[in-house]
């Protein structure tokens, strides 16, 4: 049987493939389970300074399965909730909690919570031919894989309630222009541009950007006061990086910087 | 893999502050009775010590302490743990009378919940996790645990931690009032190290009052209390920390105090 999660690990970039291309990458327990053995794997290899997430095949990921989820009646309401605990909340506080870039190359339709695994990446580019829907709705559910968190801190609450409460579906162009992503990419470059973007995130100084993304993940609770704190904590510790004294050495020489990621 | 006695307790001292740290990282720091011992002997001697001002108490990145060592305590019977020298131990180490700091990162659970909760305060890195969850072992917490966990954060919250076992994180911790400050893993033992340096600076007479004086305030009724605190006030007010204190600040120099 083909994998359904391929993890490649190479100068510094693993890259996470969902591979269930012929439903669109859809979850089922055997997937959520390889996800989550890749992103240990991923947080246990010192060597990796980025992580770039992927679909294989027309879509990104269409959430759920559902054909795991057949309604038999005899035997009463699934829960749902279980599936969150032990899969997607761990997929989400691990891409959320990793110490370095996650970069998210959306290629194809991401709907449900394909499409807030995506959402909870670092920086989050989409092919042209891609596309967002929030499908919970439609099915009587609430987005969940941080969904309910997320988007009303990207796009603000108006479009947040709308989006989850209509299922619109939302071209790239439009969730780039709405700030829900970074970027659009034509489809012909896609690939290649993510990939080149995650071969150059993964050599620039890692310690410091797991420092710029714990800051700014902190202020989306914290008040003005309190982040100032947090930003005089972590330069102190930014500043006592190898990599600060190389990137100082090297604007001074006026020479390229070299950095270890430490 | 055998360890070296009188390594569990790993002591250093900078200026006036005396930093231990919990030293048995293959067990996630549980504290077995032998590391309890040489915990409890330090804090004895700090408390006579005149250049300790101030304690920290740390464990590693991964662990404060994981709790109570379970293996050890499998192996004791009820005579065992009626002559428990654990309880000693532990009394030595919630009497102690200098101030305490906790720099707490990782596993706080069951023991070391409690041993952090002897502290004075606690200072955690983001991912640390706290709790009382013996019950799942069929046990309850037996240094403190239910005494002292009802006191910092409530009834409500101590009652369900303690009779569900669930752990809670840094955020949350901060919240209840278990802990007095969340910050980067990195940076909490140099930051507990830093008020214990500010704390261990100030005259002593005054800070051991101070300590004396809130431990007593959640034994005592509130009268009771403020005549507990009159009394200390007018002792501290009698010592001669007190006047270089306030000549000091009222000439705008540093105060050098004597401990007298």
């Amino acid at each position: 049987m083909e994998q359904s999660i391929i993890l490649d690990i190479n100068k510094g970039v693993a890259q996470i493939t969902l591979n269930r291309p012929q439903s669109l990458n859809s979850f089922n327990t055997e997937m959520q389970e390889s996800l989550l053995s890749a992103l240990k794997t991923i947080t246990r290899d010192d060597s990796v300074r980025c992580v770039l997430i992927t679909g294989n095949g027309r879509g990104f990921c269409a959430g759920q399965d559902l054909s795991d989820r057949q309604q038999d009646d005899s035997s009463g309401p699934p829960d749902l909730g279980d599936t969150l605990e032990k899969y997607y909340n761990k997929v989400i506080r691990g891409i959320q909690t990793m110490d370095m870039p996650v970069v998210c190359a959306v290629n194809g339709v991401a709907a449900g919570a394909g499409a807030n695994i995506a959402l909870a990446c670092d920086i989050v580019i989409a092919a042209e031919s891609a596309s967002f829907i929030q499908a919970f709705c439609r099915l009587g559910l609430v987005p969940d894989a941080g969904g309910t968190w997320m988007l009303p801190r990207l796009v603000g609450m108006a479009k947040a309630k709308a989006l989850s409460m209509l299922g619109d579906k939302v071209s790239a162009t439009d969730a780039e222009r709405m700030g829900m992503i970074y970027a659009v990419k034509p489809d012909d470059e896609f690939l290649h541009h993510t990939q080149e973007l995650a071969r150059h995130l993964a050599t620039q100084p890692t310690y410091g950007l797991g420092l710029i993304k714990r800051a700014l993940n902190e202020s989306l609770d914290n008040d003005l006061d309190t982040q100032l704190d947090v930003e005089r904590d972590y330069q102190r510790l930014a500043a006592r990086s190898e990599d600060y004294k190389i990137g100082v050495n090297a604007f001074l020489n006026k020479t390229k910087p070299v950095f270890k990621g430490r | 893999m055998l360890e070296d006695l009188n390594n569990l307790v790993i002591r250093s001292q900078a200026d006036r502050v005396l930093t231990l740290t919990l030293n048995r990282p293959h067990a996630l720091n549980a504290l077995n009775t032998a590391l309890l011992m040489e915990l409890a002997g330090l804090l004895r001697s700090a408390d006579k010590d005149d250049t300790v001002g101030a304690v920290v108490i740390t464990g590693n990145q991964k662990a404060f302490a994981a709790g109570a060592d379970v293996k050890e305590m499998a192996s004791m019977n009820a005579t065992d743990l009626h002559r428990d020298p654990r309880v000693q131990a532990w009394a030595d180490i919630g009497r102690f009378k200098k101030p305490v700091i906790a720099a707490v990162n990782g596993f706080c659970l069951g023991g070391g919940c409690e041993l952090a909760m002897c502290a004075d305060y606690i200072i955690a890195g983001h991912q640390a996790s706290f709790g009382q969850p013996e019950v799942k072992l069929g046990i309850m917490p037996g240094a403190g645990g239910t005494q002292r966990l009802i006191r910092l954060v409530g009834p409500a919250k101590a009652r369900q931690m303690m009779l569900t076992g669930a752990t809670i994180n840094a955020k949350q911790a901060l919240s209840a009032g278990l802990i007095a400050e969340v910050t980067a893993a990195e940076i909490v033992l140099e930051k507990a190290q830093a008020q214990a340096k500010q704390i261990a600076h100030y005259a002593p007479i005054a800070v051991a009052a101070i300590k004396d004086c809130y431990n007593q305030a959640l034994d005592l009724e509130l009268q009771q209390g403020l005549a507990y605190e009159r009394r200390s006030y007018c002792v501290v007010s009698s010592s001669e920390d007190r006047n270089e204190g306030i000549d000091a600040f009222l000439n705008k120099r540093h105060p050098v105090y004597k401990n007298r």
